[in-house]
């Protein structure tokens, strides 16, 4: 498997660190109420098929990116950077 | 039809033309009591135990593929009870005492192996997390041996104990751990269950789960509605399409496990050798094949087979380990989708929704636990309140943060396991 670094090109899956679902960069308001968080810390929709997780690009550039990806063909479908004010 | 050796000495000299199928074929009934989806290992020892424990009738499991097609038949064949923390510890305790009278029960063969199962350390704080954890064996009834490197290197002398990384400092042995023939254990549940009356129903898609006024009335399956008083959702690897179809997200995220095995040899492994530094495991099958696995290839995947990085990491560990196995060939490689939970451990509870029952989230631990976990939720679902062995392993610990058990101590968060 090999992701597309927006900054680095195309690189190794080995170069990066992965660190689950997108939906982390949906981080609910503190005050939000222990379902709201409970629900943001451990559940997941887990699709088969397209899905969008977090990635660390930790032996490149050090980016953190939003990779797009199919779950059952292993397809990296585009990579992009997560935007400074989200994480 | 009973096996016994007489049987086998009789078909044998009679040409073997009196062996007939282990189970029916049944077409669905419109109603059941119980409808179970997923014919796994889990979903046919539940439904073995709910006929034969409960005396329940009318029980339905539906597989969408052929019995035996899924992770039951896509793991490394582990039994073993040496979890440290209280909720896993009574758990796989039952767990083993049914795998060793499962034969007799079963009448059937599952080539259960008690060999044992050496778990290795590699510096002195090991060895003393290796004492604790065998001291919480021995407090949870099973047996637990602390090995020096002299009882080691008499026992399997062709590891490399000088090997500057992980130099051996010992193991932990478990005699009564061993493994099992993983198609058998399958094959042994579904034609217990099927002559407990239970209708074993193959190439039956669960399409959707009728819900009404939040209680469960039945499923929509490829071959048809089907109502039913309880549904039982056991379907670990495919638990969040599963549960979606009644509207829920579970704490779940599914990752690929990859497994490998060699050409058939000589008999030369005669444990389970369990390499945690390495994240690696090895034993040898009865056909002499090395059967051996690793870590998890640590990204949510659907896909039952892995990327190369931890096929190459995996034989690197296996080599560092026993340099020998260099020079046997790696036959084939394979993957199953693990059900991971935040802290590692499964669940096995009732849903909001009445009638709507979850045995998910056996992360890579699954096969081990098939029949106490087929028993514990055959009595959940028969008594309505959880067996006491499973009684830690609610769906709702992770919201309040009580009763989590991480046995890895990394915390209950996804992709730490």
């Amino acid at each position: 498997m090999r992701i597309e670094c927006p900054l680095c090109g195309m690189r190794d899956r080995r170069e990066f660190y992965y660190s689950g679902h997108a939906t982390a960069l949906a981080r609910p308001a503190p005050d939000a109420g222990a379902e709201v968080w409970d629900d943001y810390l451990h559940n997941r929709e887990n699709p088969a098929g397209i899905t969008e997780d977090l990635w660390h690009h930790e032996f490149g550039c050090g980016a953190w990116l939003v990779v797009r990806r199919d779950t059952v063909s292993h397809a990296v479908l585009s990579a992009r950077l997560v935007k400074g004010d989200q994480l | 039809m009973r096996f016994s050796a007489l049987k086998v000495l009789t078909q044998g000299l009679t040409g073997n033309r009196g062996w007939r199928e282990h189970w029916r074929d049944p077409e669905p009934a419109e109603a059941y009591d119980i409808v179970i989806i997923g014919g796994g290992g889990h979903g046919l020892s539940t439904a073995y135990y709910l006929a034969k424990e409960h005396g329940l009738k009318r029980i339905a499991v539906l597989e969408k593929g052929y019995i035996g097609g899924g992770n039951i038949g896509r793991n490394t064949t582990i039994v073993r009870a040496n979890y440290f923390l209280p909720g896993n510890s009574e758990f796989y305790s039952h767990s083993l005492k049914l795998w060793e009278g499962l034969e007799a029960d079963l009448n059937y063969n599952v080539m259960h192996s008690q060999r044992g199962q050496i778990a290795l350390f590699h510096s002195d704080g090991q060895r003393d997390a290796a004492i604790r954890r065998a001291n919480s064996i021995l407090n949870q009834g099973d047996d637990a041996e602390l090995l020096s490197v002299a009882q080691l290197r008499k026992m399997v002398p062709y590891l490399d104990y000088n090997q500057g990384r992980f130099p051996i400092y010992g193991g932990l042995l478990q005699r009564r751990a061993g493994t099992a023939r993983h198609d058998a254990v399958a094959w042994g549940y579904a034609r217990g269950a099927d002559r407990l009356g239970v209708d074993l129903i193959q190439n039956c898609e669960v399409t959707g789960i009728d819900i009404a006024q939040g209680v469960v009335r039945g499923v929509q399956t490829s071959r048809g509605a089907i109502s039913a008083k309880k549904v039982a959702m056991v379907v670990a690897g495919r638990s969040s399409q599963v549960a979606a179809m009644a509207g829920m997200r579970l704490p779940i995220e599914s990752h690929v496990l990859q497994a490998f095995v060699t050409e058939g040899l000589k008999p030369c492994i005669d444990h389970v050798i369990s390499f945690g530094m390495g994240h690696f495991y090895i034993s040898q099958s009865d056909k002499g094949g090395l059967v051996f696995g690793g870590d998890l290839d640590m990204y949510s995947s659907y896909a039952a087979r892995g990327n190369l990085p931890m096929v190459e990491h995996v034989a690197e560990a296996g080599m560092t380990l026993m340099p020998m196995i260099g020079k046997a060939r790696m036959l084939r490689s394979w993957g199953g989708i693990m059900d991971m939970t935040p802290d590692g451990s499964p669940i096995i509870d009732k849903t909001h929704i009445e009638g709507l029952y979850l045995n998910a989230g056996w992360c890579y631990g699954g096969f081990k636990a098939v029949p106490a976990s087929g028993h514990c939720f055959a009595h959940l679902l028969a008594a309505d309140r959880p067996h006491a062995a499973a009684a830690r392993f609610r769906l709702d610990r992770f919201r309040g943060g009580s009763g989590l058990m991480d046995e890895e101590g990394t915390g209950a968060q996804h992709n730490l396991h």
